[in-house]
C-alpha cells in the first residue's frame, strides 16, 4: 500500500492577529478532561473574563433517530443504552414505557417494582459518578475515590441482574425479561445502610471545604426565568427555584405509592445544585427502601408475571415459546418481522437522573417508527452554556460544566 | 425483473405485510373531555385559527397554520402558563404530500399540562423563529435545519449544530439513506487525505456490521488465522486451529471427539 500522508493542518484559530483589542478566542475541548466527553467550547476573554462562549456539539453524533427510523422498536432498546451511558436503565425505561403508552399496555406489578429498583439504582449510580468527576475536576481527589468504590457496588449489583456494567439494556417494552437474582435484595440493603454513612463522608469533606466553597458558592448562577427559557430540567432547574419532579407531578410505575420529598432551591449556583444531588440521593435510598418491601409483598402474592400478556406485540414467555407452538409461531413473527403498534403518536416524559428524558414516537402502523425523536435533558444544559459563562472566569467554566452534568452520548445522541 | 424501490423514501420497510391488515388507531378523545384544555383551546382560537385539535394520550394536539407560530407560542406562554418549550422537530412527508409537520412540545408547570403545537409547511418554507420567546428553540432550531434543512426566519445563527458546517444534505430527510449518501462516504477520505487519494483508500463502509472473512488486515479470522495481510481469494486455506494446549493442562482433560458419549436425554 502507498505511502498517504494527511492532509490536516494544523487550525490557527486562537491566535488573532490583527486587533485593537487584547480578546483572544480560547478553544476549550473537545479533548480537554473536564470537558466532560466531546464538548468544544469556543470562548471569547477580555483578559481572563468570559465575554462570549459558543458551545460546539456534535463530536459524538452517531444518528440515533435515523437508525430508530430503520430498526425494528425492540432491536432500539441496546441504543437507547448508548444516550445517558452512566445511567443506561433509565433511557432503556424511556423508551419501553413510550413505546407501552403507545400501545396501551399495562405493565405487571412485579415488573413494575423491579424497574423502579433499577431506575433508583442508576439515579444514584449517575449522582454518584457526577460527585466523583466534578471533585475531581476541582482538586478532591478522595471524593473521587470514595465515590467511584462506592458506585462499584452498585455496579456489581446490576451486573448480577442483567450481566452488563454499562449498557445494561435491562428493561424490555413490557415488562422486564428477568425476575431480580437471589442475592439482589441482600447486596442492596447492604448498600443501602451503608449509604448514608458513605454520603455523610462526602459531605464531611466537601461542605466546608474552603476551596469547593469558594469554586460553588455564587458561582454559575441560575435565575428561574432562565432555567425555564433554556427548557431546563432535573436537578439544574430544581436548583433554580421550580420544584418539579416527573415523578411527583406526572408520576409513572408506583411513584405515586412511595413517599419521596422533592429538594429544590431558589440559588440557583453551583452549590445549590451539588447539594440538590446530594439529598437527591437520600431520596433515591428512601425509595429503594421501599421498593424492597413492595417486592416482598408481591412474592407474598404470588405476583409472578414479568411482562404484559399482549400476544399482538410481546413474546410469549420462554417456556411457553419452548412448548406451545402458537407461541413460538407469534414470537418468530415478532423476532423477524416485529411490532406493529397502532397509528398515532405519542410524546413520554420520564425523570431521569439527568432530567426530563422524552420520547416523542410517531408510528404509522408499520414496524419501524416513522419519526422517533429523543429529547435529552443535557442537550440543553449544554446550550444554556452560552448564556451562562459570559462574564464568569476560566476556572469557573470547569465548575459550571461539571454542575450542568452533561454526558455527551445524549447530547450528541 | 428487478424490484421497483421507491427513492423518495429510502428506509427500511416491511418485507411483508398482510394485504388484509388494518393498522388500529391510538385513541383521540374530544377535548370537551379536559376542561383545562376545553379552556385552553378557547383562548387560541379566540386569537387564531385552529385547523384540528384533540386529545391524545393524556395531551393536546393543536393544528395551527403555520404563520401563526410565534403568536400562538406566545399566547400560550405569557397567558396560559405554558412556560417550556420542551421539544421542537420536524416530521418529513415529503414523499406523501410534499410537506413538512412541525411540532412544539410545551409544558405548563403549574397546569401539569402538556401541550403539542403542530403545523404544515411546504417543501422549502421557512418557519418564523421562536428563538426570542423561548431560548431553547435556538438549539432545536438549528438541528431542525441540520437535520431537515428547514430554515427559521429571524434565528440569530442559523449553521449546522451536530454535523459539520460544510456537511451536504439533510439526514432525517426520508430520501437520505440510512448508510449516509455518496458525500457521506468521501467526505473524510477528501477532507483528511485528499481527492488524489480516493483511489487507494476507497470510499468509507458505514455498516458497522459488514465483516469481510477474506479481508485478513482487518479480522482476526478466529479459528482460521492466517498471518496477517495474506491475500485469499477464491477457496479457504485449510488452517483450522486446535486451541487446546498439546501437553495438557492441569486439572483438564484434552477433549477427545472419538471417546465423548453424546448423552440425548438432557434431563436424565
Amino acid at each position: 500500500m502507498a505511502q498517504i500522508t494527511n492532509r490536516l493542518t494544523p487550525f490557527f484559530e486562537n491566535i488573532t492577529f490583527d486587533r485593537d483589542d487584547n480578546e483572544i478566542i480560547l478553544n476549550f475541548g473537545p479533548q480537554h478532561p473536564s470537558a466532560h466527553g466531546q464538548l468544544r467550547l469556543m470562548l471569547h476573554l477580555q483578559q481572563e473574563q468570559i465575554v462570549k462562549a459558543h458551545p460546539d456539539i456534535g463530536y459524538l453524533h452517531r444518528g440515533m433517530e435515523k437508525m430508530a427510523e430503520n430498526m425494528i422498536y425492540n432491536e432500539f432498546m441496546p441504543t437507547t443504552d448508548r444516550m445517558d451511558y452512566i445511567a443506561s436503565s433509565s433511557n432503556n425505561y424511556g423508551f419501553a414505557l413510550a413505546v407501552e403508552k403507545l400501545i396501551g399496555l399495562e405493565v405487571p406489578r412485579r415488573a413494575k417494582v423491579i424497574r423502579m429498583m433499577l431506575l433508583e439504582i442508576n439515579r444514584i449510580m449517575s449522582h454518584l459518578f457526577w460527585l466523583a468527576t466534578t471533585a475531581l475536576d476541582i482538586g478532591a481527589m478522595t471524593v473521587f475515590l470514595f465515590a467511584f468504590r462506592e458506585r462499584e457496588y452498585l455496579m456489581d449489583i446490576i451486573e448480577g441482574y442483567c450481566g452488563a456494567r454499562l449498557t445494561h439494556s435491562a428493561i424490555r417494552i413490557g415488562g422486564v425479561p428477568l425476575d431480580i437474582q437471589d442475592t439482589f435484595l441482600i447486596q442492596l440493603k447492604t448498600f443501602l445502610d451503608k449509604l448514608p454513612q458513605n454520603i455523610k463522608d462526602y459531605e464531611d469533606l466537601l461542605d466546608t471545604n474552603r476551596i469547593w466553597l469558594m469554586r460553588m458558592e455564587e458561582v454559575g448562577h441560575i435565575s428561574k426565568e432562565l432555567s425555564l427559557s433554556w427548557g431546563c430540567t432535573g436537578p439544574m432547574l430544581r436548583a433554580s427555584g421550580t420544584a418539579w419532579d416527573i415523578r411527583k407531578e406526572e408520576p409513572y410505575e408506583l411513584y405515586d405509592e412511595v413517599e419521596f420529598s422533592v429538594p429544590f432551591s431558589d440559588k440557583g449556583d453551583n452549590f445549590a445544585r451539588y447539594r440538590i444531588y446530594m439529598e437527591e440521593m437520600r431520596e433515591s435510598a428512601k425509595i429503594l427502601y421501599q421498593t424492597m418491601d413492595m417486592y416482598a409483598a408481591c412474592v407474598k402474592n404470588n405476583q409472578t408475571e414479568l411482562m404484559a400478556h399482549a400476544p399482538k406485540y410481546i413474546s410469549a414467555s420462554k417456556l411457553d415459546i419452548m412448548t406451545q407452538n402458537y407461541s413460538l409461531m407469534q414470537h418468530f413473527v415478532l423476532v423477524t418481522q416485529g411490532m406493529r403498534p397502532p397509528v398515532g403518536e405519542v410524546y413520554v416524559a420520564t425523570e431521569s437522573p439527568k432530567g426530563e428524558l422524552g420520547f416523542y414516537i410517531n408510528s404509522q402502523g408499520g414496524p419501524y417508527p416513522y419519526r422517533l425523536k429523543l429529547r435529552a435533558p443535557s442537550f440543553w444544559h449544554t446550550g444554556i452554556l452560552t448564556d451562562l459563562l459570559p462574564g464568569h472566569y476560566i476556572p469557573d467554566v470547569v465548575s459550571i460544566i461539571g454542575t450542568t452534568n452533561i454526558v455527551f452520548g445524549e447530547v450528541d445522541r | 425483473m428487478r424490484a421497483y424501490t421507491p427513492k423518495d423514501n429510502v428506509q427500511a420497510k416491511p418485507y411483508y405485510t398482510d394485504r388484509f391488515y388494518i393498522s388500529p388507531q391510538v385513541p383521540k378523545e374530544a377535548i370537551e373531555n379536559d376542561a383545562v384544555f376545553a379552556a385552553d383551546l378557547a383562548a387560541i382560537k379566540a386569537k387564531f385559527e385552529v385547523s384540528d385539535a384533540y386529545i391524545q394520550v393524556g395531551q393536546m394536539v393543536v393544528y395551527i397554520h403555520a404563520k401563526n407560530n410565534y403568536g400562538v407560542l406566545e399566547l400560550l406562554r405569557d397567558e396560559l402558563e405554558y412556560t417550556q418549550l420542551t421539544e421542537m422537530s420536524a416530521i418529513d412527508w415529503l414523499a406523501k404530500e410534499n410537506k413538512f409537520e412541525i411540532f412544539y412540545q410545551m409544558l405548563s408547570m403549574n397546569k401539569r399540562k402538556r401541550v403539542r403545537i403542530k403545523m404544515f409547511i411546504e417543501n422549502g418554507q421557512a418557519v418564523n423563529s421562536v428563538n426570542e420567546l423561548f431560548r431553547s428553540a435556538d438549539w432545536s432550531e438549528r438541528e431542525m435545519f441540520d437535520m431537515f434543512g428547514i430554515e427559521a426566519n429571524g434565528h440569530p445563527f442559523m449553521k449546522r449544530i451536530l454535523l459539520p458546517y460544510d456537511w451536504q444534505g439533510h439526514p432525517l430527510l426520508k430520501t437520505y439513506p440510512l448508510e449516509g449518501d455518496e458525500f457521506a462516504a468521501w467526505y473524510e477520505i477528501d477532507k483528511i487525505y485528499g481527492k488524489e487519494a480516493r483511489d487507494i483508500i476507497g470510499p468509507e463502509l458505514r455498516d458497522p456490521a459488514r465483516v469481510d472473512r477474506y479481508d485478513s488486515e482487518r479480522f482476526a479470522r478466529l479459528g482460521f488465522e492466517v498471518p496477517k495481510g495474506t491475500v485469499i481469494t477464491g477457496h479457504e486455506p485449510k488452517t483450522e486451529q486446535s486451541y487446546q494446549e498439546e501437553g495438557g493442562v492441569f486439572m483438564i482433560k484434552k477433549f477427545d471427539k472419538k471417546s465423548s458419549v453424546v448423552i440425548d436425554d438432557p434431563q436424565r
